[in-house]
């Protein structure tokens, strides 16, 4: 092994910075799934009758089901029975006022540098902050709420908008789609809601943070846009997890809804517990995230930046119904040590004139392994559909591994459907210019795959490219960041 | 400032530089001349710590201090710079980020605050004039898409930017056309300052017309086996290198 790759090993084998564990009085489920365990969380989270039926008809959808095998991942068989389903920070009362946020989860987010004062005063987001499973703080809302926007968390969004919740739920991801999506149906915690009505840009960036706290608990986020005829909105999603030994499981359900006209950009970035440098702990992240553009001309686009898990099997998806409807797929996915990823995205054209664009970056290092899976589908009534393919994969060393495995089902003659892919590696020509120039190893990879990801992070709002860009920096640099 | 006392050194086990010796004062221009593998571009690359060549003996004295230990990082930010023959291409990474994070670094070695946005800018556009860099090409991904003569003058660009005590050129004048070669041997003269020394490798006289040397070497077989003032260019141009093979073969 050359110098320079026994750098890269070092920077890319470092441990995970943001490891630690606060201490909030948790209030949880017993452990294992069963009936009572459903109408435990459905009590706790005082639901209609309505709402627990829907779980309940779930989870037997669920038991019916099989775990799913294809991907290209390995990891021991999860226990579904040793599995802790809901665990709550004591709600102390309603919150009226940052200052009135349980210090604890205050520090957790000051640790991973998320001021929620200092995003309100810099750049008007309003963050729905998520610690374990319950919102604990949402700003910006009577703002938000003047324009007629409804951004709060699910379980308020079932008591408070009853009639949106039965409609949209399920409608994008039903419970029956796979093995996750049901499981999360039945056993779903908290998530974000919302919903913006007819011709409202949303005039800013609806943020929620998530975080997975109490050891050994599965989160099952629930999240539901729905954007109604030419309405607009840009929802970003962030995520960091504190350090774990055994390893947490976590299914979340994204469903968009856009109706004609309508435009939804659903921003990630993605950094949760990737486990150890030998693969011990981290988090499986088994996510079902799809759109559905239902109207005529809508618009959905995922941009994603995935740094974080143990394991990634997570393919947002747009389902192009509607003519001239438009999707789009970025992605950044980085694996280290012992990561194993799966993922891309789907795009299932029905509708006439719809168009899909698909731009992922693969980034292996230590000894990862990173797949691209992606499904285009044209169907038969799909005429001059348009897709655009680009994967390129990059290898940091030499005992990672990188794959794409891109499916493409075409029934429309008229269809133009295109794939282009690379693969390359951090040479040491990269690295030794750089070094001449001053400019220490491990910077010089950070530089060279900041580069590499540049397409992707110019989709993401400028704070969150930001955050992105430092992100990368310390999945690839330990403790440089 | 620089003192290589019998360097030796090998790729792959195959020996290069067998017993080199040079001295260079500040504020000193040395051309460095030779047939085709003779082992320039390897001292280069050496002085530079690139990491396939082994330094199998000898040392390099750089203002006092034996440099062979140091990383390729350290030696840049102690003032050692090598415009490449063969620019390398980052794509994605803009030339002007490349050179602020660059410029940065070397400045922190030196104990410096970094410079912040309107400060470079301000010595970036001192700097571009220099070698007729335009904006756009600040604004490029570093090397990407580059003409030649772009990518050379690139490479003296950002040796203004960063200042060094030493600069080394290799074959900075290959693939150049005239005009470009004046672009690059004004910026080059430019930054003679009296205390700045530079190492010339070149395979033609031509260059040294533009870029005056105060000595000229002939390396042949990994070690200088004649030296001499520019007159010494002139002779090699019009005589070859044959006339000096003979020499060392007695």
């Amino acid at each position: 092994m050359s110098e320079d790759l026994k750098i890269i090993d070092e920077v890319t084998g470092s441990d995970y910075k943001w490891g630690f564990v606060s201490n909030i009085e948790a209030d949880t489920a017993p452990k294992g799934l069963n009936e009572d365990t459903i109408r435990f969380i459905s009590a706790k989270k005082n639901e209609p009758q309505w709402m627990l039926d829907y779980r309940l008809k779930a989870f037997n959808q669920w038991k019916k089901m099989e775990e799913p095998s294809w991907a290209h991942v390995n990891y021991p068989k999860i226990d579904f029975q040793d599995i802790i389903y809901y665990s709550a920070p004591k709600p102390k009362k309603t919150l009226n006022s940052l200052d009135e946020l349980d210090p604890e989860v205050k520090a957790t987010f000051d640790k991973l540098g998320i001021s929620l004062e200092e995003q309100k005063r810099l750049s008007g987001v309003a963050v729905d902050a998520v610690i374990d499973s319950v919102s604990v703080k949402t700003t910006f809302r009577d703002e938000l709420a003047k324009l007629g926007i409804i951004f709060c968390s699910f379980s308020e969004a079932v008591r408070e908008h009853p009639e949106l919740v039965k409609k949209y739920m399920g409608s994008v991801v039903p419970y029956t789609d796979n093995f996750y999506a049901a499981l999360n149906s039945a056993v779903f915690s908290d998530g974000s809601f919302c919903y913006i009505p007819k011709g409202v840009r949303c005039p800013m960036e609806l943020s929620t943070y998530f975080r997975i706290n109490s050891a050994g608990t599965g989160q099952f986020e629930r999240t539901l846009i729905i954007a109604d005829e030419g309405a607009y909105t840009s929802y970003l999603e962030g995520c960091t997890a504190p350090q774990r030994d055994e390893n947490q499981l976590h299914a979340a359900v994204v469903e968009i809804y856009a109706h004609k006209d309508a435009q939804v950009k659903y921003s990630t970035v993605q950094n949760w517990y990737p486990g150890d440098k030998n693969g011990k702990g981290g988090v499986y992240n088994f996510v079902t995230k799809r759109g559905l553009c239902a109207g005529e001309r809508a618009k959905i686009s995922w941009t994603q930046v995935e740094t974080g898990s143990a394991i990634t099997w997570k393919y947002p998806s747009v389902i192009l119904k509607g003519d001239h409807s438009i999707g789009e797929f970025y992605s950044v996915a980085v694996t280290n040590n012992m990561q194993q990823a799966d993922t891309g995205t789907k795009m299932i054209h029905i509708g006439k004139n719809t168009s899909s664009t698909i731009i992922s970056k693969g980034i292996s290092g230590g000894k990862s392994n990173n797949s691209y899976r992606g499904l285009v589908r044209i169907g038969k009534n799909a005429l001059n559909a348009r897709n655009f393919s680009q994967c390129d994969s990059l290898l940091l060393g030499d005992r990672c591994g990188a794959h794409t495995f891109p499916y493409i089902e075409c029934s429309n003659p008229t269809a133009k459907v295109e794939h282009e892919a690379t693969t390359s590696k951090v040479g040491e020509d990269q690295i030794f210019y750089c070094n001449q120039r001053g400019i220490s190893t491990e910077d010089a990879v950070g530089l060279i795959v900041n580069g590499y990801c540049k397409e992707v992070f110019n989709q993401l709002p400028m704070e969150f490219a930001v955050e992105a860009q430092k992100l990368l920096a310390v999945s690839l640099e330990g403790s440089v960041g | 400032m620089l003192s290589i006392k019998n360097l030796k050194a090998n790729i792959e086990d195959k020996e290069i530089l067998k017993g080199l010796n040079l001295e260079i004062n500040p504020g000193e221009v040395h051309a460095i001349m030779g047939p085709n593998g003779s082992g320039k571009s390897t001292l280069a690359s050496v002085l530079a710590g690139r990491d396939e060549y082994d330094v199998t003996g000898g040392e390099v004295v750089f203002k006092g201090e034996d440099i062979l230990e140091l990383s390729p990082e350290d030696r840049a930010r102690k003032g050692i710079f090598l415009a490449f023959q063969y620019p390398i291409e980052i794509p994605g990474v803009s030339n002007a980020n490349f050179m602020k994070t660059a410029v940065n670094e070397v400045r922190k070695s030196k104990g410096l605050a970094p410079l912040d946005s309107k400060e470079f800018l301000k010595l970036m556009r001192e700097k571009m004039q220099l070698v007729q860099v335009d904006k756009t090409m600040t604004q490029r991904s570093v090397n990407e898409g580059f003409s030649g003569g772009e990518k050379k003058r690139n490479e003296i660009f950002q040796m203004a930017m960063l200042e060094p005590e030493l600069g080394i050129l290799d074959e900075t004048d290959s693939g150049l056309d005239i005009d470009a070669l004046r672009i690059v041997s004004d910026g080059v003269n430019a930054l003679r300052d009296g205390k700045r020394s530079f190492i010339v490798i070149t395979h033609y006289q031509r260059l040294l017309d533009y870029i005056v040397p105060d000595f000229v070497h002939v390396l042949y077989k990994g070690r200088i086996v004649k030296s001499g003032t520019k007159e010494l260019a002139l002779e090699l141009e019009e005589k070859g290198y044959d006339w000096i093979k003979e020499e060392v073969e007695i």
